[in-house]
């Protein structure tokens, strides 16, 4: 058993009052969670505290929240580990260093730490009451918007479709989402663009598009090019990734549903395809990246895109002289490599035959990173002490005959 | 008053299954669940859903290890429905999109579970009934124009009319905490188990009885409240579930001594015996102390190779790190027999009918009884799809010919009574409702677990009793109308001690031992005289007990070895 402080971000919308910050003590082990400890809360001092919860073990997604500011499920989160975590926060930012570097114990430790662990809702949701927030305007709408059920064309077979064994094991890793909506709240893009589909709905859209049983890929992906909220407004940055409690990867897959829309030949009003492709290949060529040669590259690409523009191609470079001249003007660009074509020099030495190496080897292994094909061997193997696994596996028992 | 032909309650497989059967007669159908259907609790269904599928397998071979699981409590004529048409089910839940796993021929590809003589369990990774759940959300969004969703409303209490007939239900919306009556010419209880009795418990939260308790409190009878599974893999302390599907996959059972012990009492099955035989296996070495010192024994799954585990025990693989600190590929898993699943429930028909007109049960609220004493693994998916769908089919047919009756007011009074009485309790003024809850979960998986003897499940009914008195001024904090948990939380409480009461009454009732039920004071089955079912019906002093036969179509009893 140890004594832990959760700071939980309150609102009660009947009281007429803003949301506020109320602290708690809870006494747990270690390896119970911090939804645990909001229960535990709940239980004995305060029954009006709200947060949607059930299955207690990650698979129904109930329990979404911001844990020390990063977006998780209350009931996967250790109160031990979001402990240190909060430690190693607060003496980062040198607020409270001297609690920090005091000893915080494992297993049996007894001494409370004066960190808080703080616990918020959700982000880009709006809050309901204390850590319950409004999922219906914010993520089934868009769920709803990717038209999330299996379109096939004709009469299903007698049997069932035969298809591709590993067709369904790659979407099965979408289909492990919880829909718990960890990824939405940490979704940067969607802070910016309260519209952006978003990574939770797309992934749910690469189930379909991946799946060989659907008639519809083709409609599906034109769909989510076209849309300005679309596949092209992920800015790319792994926050879902990283929030997901279930290795579902949804900038994975956004990413796939972009592959796949540019192997279509799908063009989006965003030329986000093009876009990206010119990305790859002037670092392939320079190393660094040629800001001069990007919007050409985007939209009259190679030699034959510049002798032979097309309306469109002229259109964009016109229409994207004003942003150019803003960067002059600001200072953004004034060096002569970023100003003039073809300038911007390679890497020295023998450093771009590195890069290109890196490109040859990344075709080479040109293969999906999916954990229920590969497991996730690096990060298992960093726990050497097979002893401590086994001791803690047994402690809540251990700590309950105290 | 917002009204529907068909009112399913609960959102878990049973329940948007039998909305999309009674939908596809042309009916209007409302489905309300106390919290958003996709985190209902068939999401915990890992290992798969049986069926025999196979052209080398047969349905008869599928009812038979049924019946055989069941320790002949099972009713055959519903157990022939159910494993008659688990095939057509699977291609059913594929055409729609479940992503079912695949052979190398890239056709539906089974697994090995426990009690079954043909590997015919179909499955997603472990993550099947999720699989399968999200699936069918899928189709009710697609059927939104046919079936109206009320995403978290609690269902407090069944209407019933003087003709003794369901018309109705009385809602809460969680959002607001508004009270709704709704009309409807059938409904459809499909709210789930009672696991939440029990602590530990695999079950959910949410798994608090209420449809079994709303049915016994409007007249119905239950059954075979006794059968109660103990799952033999749970995490020990936490409940968590480890899926059967890993000792499909090879996994061994070890006792401290590294024996596999599994050989004693099951030398033909080994690990993947029924998990009554399993559990009670599991007990009998921690009992007799070859147990760890933290009461539980190993499952070493490191057996099964790397690729295999990843692709087929993922989730394991996630609950073992997050849960247990332990590397399930690496080093074997404590585990230990614990709550998992009510056998019994609202005794029903093969077609979901009540013993109230226009009521109907399905999935583990309901007792058919396809499990009889103990249910095999990968049997409830099935069973909750299965009469499912026939509740929903009925239920539609019956709207159909039938006129409606308005539900009174004055349930919807009464039901507004009950909670102002609640709020009107004043803080230190009893116990919490907290603090019932723990010792009634306490109390429970001490007497009503894999062994059981009179002393013990006395003590508990005693208990039991003494909690409901005490409930009746447990005081709670919020008295707020905006997703007031607190509230739900102490009507749930009454609805869990209607079921423990009965659970207890039946245990002491029946004086014999068959599946789930092990009596030390009974060891042994007893055919001449229990092979009955219990019923229970509610009086004001509690279950009155009643006995029901078996339906025996092809099978006689026969000694149970594995």
């Amino acid at each position: 058993m140890a004594d832990y402080t959760i700071k939980v971000r309150r609102y009660q919308p009947e009281s007429g009052e803003p949301a506020y910050w109320e602290e708690f003590n809870v006494e747990l082990d270690p390896s119970l969670s911090v939804l645990d400890g909001l229960l535990q809360t709940k239980d004995r001092k305060d029954g009006s505290l709200a947060v949607r919860c059930s299955c207690r073990a990650a698979i129904c997604g109930s329990c979404g929240m911001k844990i020390n500011g990063q977006s998780t499920l209350g009931c996967k989160t250790q109160i031990g580990e979001a402990q240190a975590q909060a430690n190693k926060m607060a003496a980062a930012t040198g607020t409270t260093a001297d609690v920090a570097s005091s000893p915080i114990r494992g297993v049996g430790g007894s001494e409370a730490s004066s960190v808080p662990i703080v616990i918020e809702p959700m982000g880009n949701q709006p809050v309901i009451k204390d850590l319950v927030t409004d999922m219906e305007s914010t993520h089934w709408e868009k769920f709803r918007r990717v038209t999330p059920w299996l379109l096939p064309h004709g009469e299903a077979p007698e049997r069932e479709y035969i298809v591709e064994p590993e067709s369904m094991i790659d979407i099965t890793q979408s289909m492990a989402c919880i829909q718990c909506g960890a990824c939405v709240s940490s979704c940067l893009s969607m802070e910016a663009d309260p519209l952006f589909i978003g990574p939770a709905a797309l992934a749910k859209a690469y189930r379909f598009v991946g799946d060989p049983r659907d008639a519809e890929t083709a409609e599906r992906l034109t769909d989510l090019a076209h849309d300005p909220h679309g596949i092209y407004d992920c800015t790319h940055c792994f926050s879902c990734i990283d929030a997901c409690p279930k290795g579902v990867a949804p900038m994975d897959q956004i990413m796939r549903l972009r592959r796949k829309a540019g192997e279509a030949g799908i063009e989006d009003p965003n030329s986000g395809h093009s876009h990206e492709m010119a990305f790859v290949k002037i670092i392939e060529k320079k190393g660094t990246l040629d800001e001069s040669m990007l919007l050409q590259e985007s939209f009259a690409p190679g030699i034959l895109g510049k002798l032979m523009p097309t309306k469109r191609a002229i259109k964009e470079m016109i229409g994207s002289l004003p942003t150019a001249i803003r960067g002059i003007k600001t200072g953004k660009m004034r060096s002569l490599p970023k100003l003039i074509p073809g300038v911007h020099h390679k890497l020295p030495g023998g450093a771009q035959d590195e890069v290109k190496a890196i490109y040859k080897h990344a075709e080479a292994h040109n293969e999906e990173f999916n954990l229920y094909i590969k497991g996730e061997e690096g990060e298992l193997a960093d726990e050497p002490d097979i002893e401590k696994g086994a001791e803690r596996s047994t402690s809540p028992t251990n700590a309950e005959a105290k | 008053m917002p009204s529907h032909d068909v009112l399913v309650i609960g959102a878990g497989l049973a329940g948007q299954r039998a909305a999309l059967a009674a939908a596809e007669q042309g009916v209007s159908v409302g489905i309300v669940s106390k919290v958003h259907p996709v985190r209902s609790h068939s999401n915990a269904a890992q290992g798969g859903i049986n069926a025999a599928l196979n052209p080398e397998d047969t349905w008869e071979s599928h009812a038979y290890d049924t019946v055989k699981g069941s320790d002949y409590l099972g009713d055959q004529d519903a157990i022939e429905v159910m494993c008659r048409e688990a095939p057509d089910e699977i291609l059913y839940l594929e055409h729609l999109g479940v992503t079912f796993h695949r052979n190398e021929e890239g056709k539906l590809g089974t697994r090995a579970f426990g009690g079954a003589s043909a590997a015919r369990t179909y499955y997603v990774a472990d993550i099947t009934g999720q699989a399968i759940m999200h699936v069918l959300y899928e189709q009710l969004m697609k059927y939104s124009e046919q079936i109206t969703r009320y995403e978290e409303w609690f269902c407090s209490s069944l209407a019933i009319d003087e003709k003794g007939e369901c018309c109705g239900v009385v809602t809460r919306n969680v959002a607001d905490g508004s009270m709704q009556l709704f009309g409807a010419k059938s409904v459809i209880l499909a709210t789930g188990g009672d696991g939440q009795i029990w602590k530990p418990t695999t079950n959910a939260l949410i798994c608090t009885g209420d449809g079994i308790a709303m049915a016994y409190r409007a007249g119905a009878k239950l059954m075979d409240m006794e059968m109660i599974q103990y799952h033999p893999t749970t995490l020990a302390g936490k409940g968590f579930l480890i899926t059967e599907g890993a000792r499909g996959e090879g996994a061994h059972l070890l006792n401290k001594n590294g024996e596999r012990f599994m050989e004693r009492d099951a030398p033909n099955k080994m690990e993947l015996a029924s998990r009554d035989v399993v559990s009670r296996a599991e007990q009998t070495e921690i009992n007799e102390g070859r147990g760890f010192p933290d009461g539980t024994v190993a499952l070493d799954i490191t057996v099964v190779p790397k690729k295999r585990i990843h692709e087929a025990l993922r989730e394991i693989v996630l609950v073992g790190r997050d849960f247990a600190g332990v590397d399930i590929t690496r080093e074997p898993i404590h585990i230990k027999p614990g709550n998992h699943y009510t056998m019994g429930g609202v005794k029903t028909d093969s077609e979901g009918r009540t013993d109230i007109p226009g009521l109907y049960a399905a999935g583990e609220t309901a007792c058919v009884s396809v499990h009889g004493g103990n249910r095999l693994g990968a049997n409830s998916l099935l069973d909750t799809l299965i009469f499912g769908k026939h509740s929903g089919r009925d239920a539609a047919a019956r709207a159909l010919r039938t006129d409606w009756s308005k539900p009174s007011e004055k349930v919807l009074e009464d039901e507004q009574n009950l909670i102002d009485d609640i709020n009107g309790r004043e803080k230190g003024s009893g116990r919490r409702v907290s603090e019932i809850k723990l010792e009634l979960g306490q109390t429970m998986d001490k007497h009503i677990a894999v062994f059981r003897d009179e002393a013990g499940i006395t003590e508990a009914l005693e208990t039991v009793r003494r909690l409901k008195e005490e409930a009746k001024s447990a005081y709670i904090d919020d008295h707020g109308s905006v997703f007031n948990q607190d509230l739900m939380g102490a009507i749930e409480l009454t609805y869990m001690l209607d079921c423990a009461e009965c659970s207890c009454a039946a245990a002491l009732e029946r004086k014999e031992s068959r599946g789930a039920q092990t009596r030390t004071d009974y060891p042994e089955r007893n055919d001449e005289e229990w092979l009955k079912h219990i019923d229970l019906e509610r009086t004001e002093d509690g279950p009155e007990i009643s006995y029901s036969e078996v339906t025996i179509t092809q099978w006689q009893p026969e000694a149970r070895t594995y």
